[in-house]
């Protein structure tokens, strides 16, 4: 190897050591693929509940009595909470398949500082957004959930993008984006959320895969 | 001409100590285990790789516990920062220079 090319090699690995030992990598094009593919899955099947066509609690009469006597308790008797929550945790458990199977495979470490950090700087828009979102249902501005859940992650995204992948900013400024010109159409939020949830997490991964992945599988 | 590769620091020669000063230019503090995770080598070779950074004044080292645990991680100093800046403009030089 000439002098040059050593210069050049020891260049790169002092490029990957910096983003390794700073960022969190490991992040899979795949896992936006599988989340995006389960919130299209999740909101189709909520659908006909959202718009109507079909009834909302899983026990009519228990549901509405508790509803009118305005016990929380309702809401574990909706079925749009339990495909909420399957939808949320299916999403969660396959993005974290292919980020461990990607972590496996560049021998990088999945629990370390670094996903710590990244833990972090996610958790803290996520959780005071969390709390908004029950203070917006609490007070019924249900036409403000999903532009909301977008700011929200939007934002987190922005965050997480300087403890991992770079590209997440650019999830984020379209979870953002998307949240904005949701509120000039309040009430079509469902189909904002579908969009945000869905189709960009999917196209995300899919150029994500394209760009860092496909040439390693 | 002046030969680029006066430039270039004898003592960032080896991938581990790259690899180490990389770490600690990007992170304010960097604990043992860490790096050793990072650079994939034994205790005893990343030692002696940090003990000679150290004598040289390019990293400190910082003894702290968390919970009874010892915890000791590493920082860069002043002269260590400038003498990695000078080390990685003498590679971009190296680069350039046969262009």
């Amino acid at each position: 190897m000439s002098e040059q090319q050593q210069s050049l090699a020891d260049l790169q690995h002092i490029k990957k050591m910096m983003e390794r030992s700073s960022r969190f990598i490991s992040l899979s094009g795949l896992s936006g693929v599988a989340a995006g593919t389960c919130a299209l899955v999740g909101a189709a099947v909520a659908y006909p509940y959202v718009y109507g066509r079909k009834d909302i609690f899983i026990n009519a009469d228990t549901g509405y009595q508790l509803a009118m006597a305005g016990s929380y308790r309702v809401i574990v008797y909706s079925w749009l909470f339990w495909i909420a929550a399957f939808t949320f945790s299916a999403a969660v458990i396959s993005a974290f398949i292919f980020t461990y199977i990607k972590s496996k495979k560049e021998n990088i470490p999945l629990w370390g500082t670094t996903a710590k950090r990244l833990m972090i700087n996610v958790a803290i828009p996520l959780i005071v957004g969390g709390l908004f979102l029950v203070k917006l249902i609490q007070s019924n501005d249900i036409g403000l959930i999903a532009p909301a859940s977008l700011i929200f992650y939007g934002l987190a995204l922005v965050n997480a993008s300087k403890y991992s992948l770079n590209e997440l900013r650019y999830l984020g400024y379209g979870q953002l984006i998307l949240a904005v010109i949701n509120l000039k159409f309040i009430g079509y939020g469902f189909y904002f959320w579908a969009i945000g949830f869905g189709v960009l997490h999917i196209v995300y991964g899919t150029i994500m895969w394209l760009k860092y992945e496909r040439h390693n599988s | 001409m002046i030969n680029p590769i006066e430039n270039l620091n004898k003592l960032f020669d080896s991938r581990i100590r790259l690899g180490i000063m990389s770490a600690l230019m990007v992170n304010a503090e960097v604990s043992f285990n860490d790096l050793k995770e990072l650079l994939d080598i034994t205790d005893g070779n990343l030692a002696s790789h940090l003990k000679t950074l150290e004598e040289n004044s390019i990293i400190k080292v910082q003894k702290g516990f968390i919970g009874r645990k010892t915890n000791t991680t590493y920082l860069i100093t002043k002269t260590g920062e400038k003498a990695f800046k000078a080390h990685l403009e003498a590679l971009e030089k190296m680069i350039r220079s046969t262009k």
